[in-house]
């Protein structure tokens, strides 16, 4: 039975549906249980997020806080991952990843190739991404194409708390490397949720909003903003086709293409930098294979390249919003 | 330390014999047939560091896990890697260890519980923590050992994990093997402490320095700190000070070595004449014993590389397999 709940409390759904049925599925980070060693009560943080509040209780010390040491603990669960366990482990920002990238990016990432195909390293790496809380320039940054651009890591990112449920179960049972990324302004979203355990597969995208007039493909909290111009602009009888691709890597190019050769119009929408994006990568992929479909220039609407800024201000310009999807939706028509 | 000066059966030092004799036989010939030029990449020869790996692995069953460093030759071969996939390995053929898509620097067999050879300095020492939390949930009593030289001793990775294994009490054994170099860079210069048992105390772990030239001073250490980890007693340090007879990798000139260093370690601190002299000297192995093995050793190696030169190479399919589980 479905009912309402926040993306934070289905990814803890997952977890603990994951963990009850899997004794190899290990949760580490800094102050996921929170209070390990202290004077006060155990289980006091359950993560920055509270994502993980109350499994300490239940799962005792299959829940590891981790001392401040992001290349050792996330080498631990890489390694304990080619070892039989299958741990999640948490990196609070995103930001933080470059700090232990090379266990990431020279390790978990080719250990199968490398090892002609015979290391399985089921690691998943949660993670918060996105601007919108002035965190600043370090706090704040969508780094989703640095890790779309290596081979043998997959990249997820839920939009709904149904999607954020089933992608995290099936990012713990993948066998490859998982980095599960969550935008921090999208965690009280609430959602239609099934109790039961279920999986979305990876590479499969979601069209969240019919239309026929304009392609409109993004992912993360930008899909809600997609989603959101899609809905003015068909006050004005502008009909957009939303895509929420829901995983970057792999990614479901399939479904772009074919709503673009119905459209023949596409606007990406990108919380990232522009260079090297997934905005300019799902552009380029679809010149290549649907140059004949369009019928304007591709449009991207991503952040400036940049880095986030601190002050409300100029984060709010900094961040694409539903004006800016609006106006180059409205461009798209112009050609 | 044990009254015997060479206490283990005669079986388990004709192990030892044998896994040490392999390893300076491959390396020897890896050596010669680099100079030919048809060996791609670059490699970095294990020779005259024997004694330690051996030593260590002489202790693990195959169920441990080891992470290894950029010169693992000798690590692959004293864990139970199959001496032939390796050379096929190293010429980048499809029947390689790793399908030819490691190479040298990243041969790894984890059913024989090596994790890897490694490129980047200091990486393995996270990994080998894992394996060896992971030993602690599944209460299976291995261990995990990570190898790293004197160069990565100064790495971020290596010292944060030297902390991590001791808040989580896992069983875990660094193995520093000192042997004086990070290629060029002297390690009196770049390690600020004089001893690694000084780094061990300061992340609240016991640490012991041996010979590293010394089979049996490397074993009797290395066994009592992988006992104390396998029943729980976390982990330790283990510094074996060695030497290299080759370079940092094959075309290294060395002339940041003394003259005539390198005559000097390969004439009085040789680790394989020190075990044949401590063997035969307590009558335990006779000279004739290690000449068999010295002869089915060079036949192994000479087959290995003839088979390996005409292994059938890999193809452009194969450039694309393996990236992924499923993707």
């Amino acid at each position: 039975m479905a009912r309402n709940i926040t993306i934070r409390e289905a990814i803890r759904e997952a977890f603990d549906q994951e963990m009850e049925r899997d004794p190899t599925v290990i949760l580490m980070g800094e102050d996921i249980v929170g209070g390990t060693g202290s004077p006060g009560e155990d289980d006091a943080w359950g993560g920055a997020m509270g994502i993980y509040k109350g499994l300490f209780g239940k799962y005792g010390n299959r829940l590891l806080d981790t001392p401040l040491s992001e290349s050792a603990f996330i080498g631990a669960a890489i390694g304990a991952a080619t070892c039989g366990m299958r741990p999640v482990a948490e990196l609070m920002f995103i930001d933080f990843l470059g700090v232990c990238f090379d266990q990431i990016y020279n390790q978990a990432a080719k250990f199968r190739y490398m090892f002609g195909g015979k290391a399985e390293t089921p690691v998943v790496i949660r993670t918060m991404y996105g601007a919108g809380i002035s965190a600043a320039s370090q706090h704040s940054q969508t780094l989703t194409p640095i890790f779309t651009h290596i081979p043998g890591i997959k990249v997820v990112c839920p939009s709904t708390p149904y999607d954020a449920k089933g992608l995290m179960i099936q990012s713990i049972r993948d066998n490859d490397p998982v980095i599960f990324c969550e935008h921090k302004n999208t965690y009280s979203i609430v959602g239609d949720v099934p109790e039961e355990l279920y999986t979305i597969p990876f590479a499969e995208a979601n069209i969240v909003h019919e239309g026929d007039d304009v392609t409109i493909v993004s992912y993360g909290l930008m899909a809600h903003r997609a989603v959101e111009a899609a809905k003015q602009l068909a006050k004005d009888g502008v009909e957009c086709e939303v895509i929420d691709l829901r995983t970057l890597s792999p990614i479901d190019m399939e479904t772009v293409i074919e709503s673009v050769e119905n459209t023949g119009k596409l606007v990406v929408v990108d919380e990232a930098n522009p260079r090297c994006s997934i905005a300019s990568d799902i552009s380029a992929t679809v010149a290549q294979q649907a140059f004949k479909a369009l019928k304007a220039p591709i449009e991207m609407v991503t952040s400036p390249h940049t880095p986030v800024p601190f002050s409300p201000d100029l984060e709010k310009f900094y961040i694409p919003s539903t004006e800016k999807i609006i106006n180059s939706v409205q461009k798209t028509l112009s050609n | 330390m044990n009254d015997n000066p060479v206490p283990l059966s005669r079986d388990e030092l004709l192990r030892a014999y044998r896994m040490m004799k392999t390893i300076r036989e491959f390396e020897e010939r890896v050596h010669v047939e680099f100079a030919t030029g048809d060996l791609p990449g670059f490699v970095h020869l294990y020779a005259g560091e024997e004694a330690s790996g051996a030593g260590i692995m002489m202790n693990l069953r195959k169920d441990d896990n080891i992470s290894s460093t950029h010169r693992g030759h000798g690590h692959c071969i004293a864990k139970g890697v199959e001496v032939k996939g390796m050379v096929a390995e190293l010429y980048g053929r499809s029947n390689g260890t790793c399908h030819g898509k490691g190479g040298s620097m990243h041969i790894a067999d984890l059913d024989m519980g090596m994790m890897g050879a490694n490129g980047i300095l200091g990486a393995g020492a996270p990994l080998a923590c894992g394996a060896a939390l992971a030993s602690k949930y599944k209460k299976d009593g291995s261990v995990g050992v990570s190898f790293l030289g004197d160069g990565a001793s100064n790495a971020g990775n290596f010292l944060e994990s030297l902390n991590l294994a001791a808040v989580w009490e896992i069983p875990a054994i660094f193995v520093v093997e000192n042997n004086g170099y990070a290629q060029s860079t002297s390690r009196d210069y770049a390690v600020a402490v004089d001893s690694y048992v000084d780094r061990a105390s300061g992340f609240g772990m016991p640490g012991v320095t041996v010979d590293g030239t010394d089979f049996f001073a490397v074993h009797e250490a290395a066994g009592e700190m992988i006992n104390r980890a396998r029943k729980g007693g976390g982990p330790s340090l283990l510094e074996c000070n060695m030497i290299r007879f080759y370079g940092h990798f094959e075309g290294d000139a060395q002339t940041y070595r003394g003259l005539g260093e390198v005559e000097e370690i390969r004439k009085n601190r040789d680790c394989l004449k020190k075990f044949i002299q401590q063997v035969t000297h307590a009558e335990a192995l006779t000279h004739s014993d290690l000449d068999g093995i010295d002869q089915e050793i060079s036949v192994l190696i000479n087959e290995a590389f003839d088979e390996a030169q005409n292994a059938p190479r890999p193809t452009e399919a194969d450039l694309l397999t393996d990236v992924y589980i499923s993707y």
